[in-house]
């Protein structure tokens, strides 16, 4: 029996590109100063659209911009009526979710499936969670007189655009702050959607500020000697320039940042869903997810078993084009970040690791990488060390419980870890035991607006999502 | 009037040492630095920490880190009451030396002390409770249990107030450790023996050695070592000089470490304190398992 799959691809006339995009200040769009650039899709290397690039200048008009709203308009607003902006701009999201699902794969090369299943829907919740935040304020534990910081600046990367757009707005907008969000170079079109719903949604100018980018401009937004509270999520290295620069200020920070997360996978373990976690947890969003499973630690005595049904389960995935509905795996986000992922697995077969993909044919164009294995790795080889960020798994094996949470731990990362096992006291006792901001159990990489995400360690600091999610953009 | 000078018993002075690993030695370096009240009457020598004191102090906070913050919340907060009770036991004694220290009056220096021993009463409730107040249950969408809990950051550096040398003092060592971690303090500069005194309290309160790390010396000498320090997990900058203050925060985030920024003005210490300080080095651990049958 043939298992050939006909294509069935999302229409991408639902996206409804523009040829070209503006930054959103002040609630109008507008040219930037900074120059346009283009945003490409990485699945075909097509220039999608040009975006508007902001400069300092335009960063201090959007900083303004925010602060006159903040004083004037959101900060004075009952919380009764913030929350009801930041319910509309759920609905928005959820109203328009097909449109924001294929614009976000083609910009960002992620298959359709994950962009309508999980990013999307996850970004209206978080709005949906956190505006009924807005007037109940005073009950979330953080005093009886919780205030808003003022100005938020917040730089976001692009391994889910809207989503983390969301995870940086909803809770800021609804403590009552004012923002100006920098989305990433490469991946700037749904968080301009966004702003347009923003508008649609009737929200006070200024309130939102979307300042498209590179690295300068969030530098610029960074810092910017008006902005009172800076969010950033991506590399532990930027994160840590960052925490230099606003040193000395008022300014307050949060870091959502690099990970090298185990995924822990005891001989009593039900194999066929471990596979399917391991699989889910480095090849989910082609391994573009900073709390990825990157290193399975397996116990030594089922490591062969493990792999056999890995291996199988891997030759399944479908790779290609990510509009496509039956698409596991889509592209690389950019050709500089496949560039990384060649680097440090050809550091993978220099040091002596062994590495296996499934055979499957990549696309001509586009920047691809097959998912890839790699066995006999080492703790001091690179790619047990070092955030790889796309669909490479570093299998390692152990042979007791605290030989597996040491390895776990041997990581200036903190920011996830799984545990598989049948047996309740031995997940407690391993959950307890790894330094990481979220263990997931017999399941990996689950996303909730009600669940705190966030790290220890290198990963960074500041929790996003459920009531400490709040305390981020609160004064108390 | 005495006639006979050779009968009056000459008293036996204290030398005032480090606290490292739960043990009182002096500076590896052998420099010590004369300690006098405001008014310049001589009281003592302090040692004078060096780097190798600090990172002496950082592996005995580590080395206790796994016992401290693995105990029950029921035992540490016995462990704090019981500092508590050491303190009242010698509280004429943290008298006459926050009066030395401080150049305060006897009576502003009782209600200090007081205020130090309550504040460890305070401390000691807090660290069974902190998990119910800071975690919780959070409902997820989905068919998973899925909470939070409070954990210690880990070795956690403070520089305490130079002004306040005992109760500011206990109100930043004793939040850090409520909250299991370990610590390495950096006593005032210029007013340092009530916090060696503090160490004896804590010597002899069932505090496991290592738990808090007590050294003098100059501060500015010693906090870089542990604001750069690689298993230090965050910052305490209180008692860091306004000059010093973005040099130990830059230095810090070098490898991403929790800083608590210096007050912009003096703390009234003996204000209610608040949950902020045993917040400040607490980690949010989220932990999924799925729901079924």
């Amino acid at each position: 029996m043939s298992w050939e799959y006909a294509p069935a691809p999302e229409s991408r006339e639902t996206a409804r590109l523009k040829s070209s995009y503006q930054m959103f200040v002040d609630g109008e769009f507008v040219d930037g100063n900074g120059g346009a650039f283009k945003s490409v899709n990485p699945a075909t290397e097509e220039v999608l659209a040009e975006v508007a690039g902001a400069d300092a200048t335009d960063v201090d008009r959007a900083v303004c911009a925010a602060r006159r709203a903040y004083e004037r308009v959101w900060g004075p607003m009952p919380g009764r009526e913030r929350a009801k902006y930041v319910f509309r701009i759920a609905r928005l999201i959820q109203e328009r979710a097909r449109e924001l699902a294929v614009l976000e794969s083609l910009d960002n090369g992620k298959p359709i499936k994950e962009s309508r299943d999980v990013d999307i829907p996850l970004a209206a919740a978080h709005f949906f969670y956190y505006a009924g935040w807005a007037d109940k304020l005073e009950h979330a534990g953080f005093g009886s007189n919780p205030r808003p910081l003022g100005v938020a600046g917040q730089v976001i990367p692009w391994n889910f655009p809207l989503m983390m757009a969301a995870w940086k707005l909803a809770p800021a907008l609804a403590a009552g702050n004012t923002c100006v969000l920098k989305p990433a170079e490469t991946t700037p079109l749904t968080a301009l959607v966004l702003a347009e719903i923003c508008q649609q949604a009737g929200l006070p100018p200024g309130v939102v500020n979307v300042l498209p980018g590179g690295g300068d401009t969030g530098e610029a937004v960074v810092a910017h000697v008006d902005v009172d509270k800076v969010a950033f999520t991506g590399s532990t290295e930027v994160g840590k320039a960052i925490a230099r620069q606003v040193a000395g200020t008022r300014k307050r920070l949060t870091l959502e940042l690099g990970g090298k997360a185990a995924n822990i996978v005891f001989d009593d373990a039900p194999i066929d869903q471990a596979v399917e976690g391991i699989v889910n947890g480095i090849y989910f969003n082609q391994g573009h997810v900073c709390c990825a499973g990157s290193r399975l630690l397996v116990q030594e005595s089922i490591a062969g078993d493990v792999l056999s049904a890995l291996k199988d389960r891997l030759q399944t995935l479908r790779l290609g084009d990510p509009l496509d509905k039956n698409t596991d795996v889509g592209a690389i986000n950019s050709a500089e970040q496949l560039a990384r992922i060649q680097e440090l697995t050809a550091a993978g077969d220099a040091e002596g690791a062994t590495r296996w993909s499934p055979s499957c044919q990549l696309p001509d164009r586009g920047y691809w990488f097959p998912p890839t294995l790699f066995t006999g790795v080492t703790q001091a080889h690179r790619i047990a060390r070092e955030e790889i960020f796309g669909p490479v798994l570093s299998v390692l094996t152990f042979r007791t419980p605290d030989e597996a949470v040491a390895k776990a731990n041997n990581t200036p990362y903190g920011l996830s870890a799984g545990v598989w096992t049948e047996k309740g006291s031995r997940i407690l006792h391993v959950a307890q035991r790894l330094r990481a901001g979220v263990v997931w159990a017999n399941t990996f990489n689950r996303f909730d607006p009600a669940s705190p995400f966030g790290g220890y360690k290198e990963s960074g600091f500041g929790r996003e999502g459920g009531r400490h999610g709040l305390e981020a953009y609160l004064a108390h | 009037m005495r006639t006979d000078r050779r009968a009056e018993r000459v008293d036996v002075r204290k030398t005032y040492k480090l606290y490292v690993g739960g043990a009182f030695p002096r500076s590896e370096s052998g420099r010590s630095y004369p300690i006098s009240t405001p008014r310049g009457r001589f009281l003592a020598n302090a040692a004078r920490g060096s780097r190798k004191d600090a990172r002496d102090a950082v592996v005995a906070a580590r080395k206790a880190l796994a016992g401290w913050s693995g105990a029950t919340a029921y035992n540490r907060g016995q462990v704090l009451y019981r500092v508590a009770e050491m303190l009242e036991g010698r509280r004429d004694q943290f008298v006459a030396e926050v009066v030395d220290s401080e150049g305060t009056t006897a009576r502003r220096a009782e209600s200090t002390v007081d205020a130090a021993i309550d504040r460890w009463v305070w401390y000691a409730g807090w660290t069974d409770k902190i998990a119910q107040v800071a975690g919780g249950t959070n409902p997820v969408a989905g068919p998973y249990f899925d909470f939070s809990i409070p954990e210690p950051t880990g070795v956690v550096a403070i520089l305490a107030p130079q002004e306040s040398s005992l109760l500011g003092l206990v109100s930043v060592v004793a939040p850090v450790i409520a909250g299991g971690n370990t610590s390495v303090v950096v006593a005032s500069e210029d007013r340092p023996l009530p916090a060696i005194s503090l160490a004896e309290v804590l010597a002899t309160s069932d505090l496991p050695g290592g738990v808090v790390n007590l050294l003098t010396g100059a501060t500015a000498e010693i906090a870089p070592w542990l604001a750069s320090h690689m298993d230090i997990g965050g910052i305490d900058l209180c008692g860091a000089s306004a000059g010093q203050r973005v040099e130990l925060e830059r230095l810090a985030a070098g490898t991403v470490k929790r800083v608590a920024r210096a007050p912009e003005s003096t703390p009234d210490w003996s204000a209610d304190p608040g949950t902020g300080r045993l917040r400040r080095f607490l980690e949010t651990k989220t932990v999924w398992h799925p729901i079924g049958i």
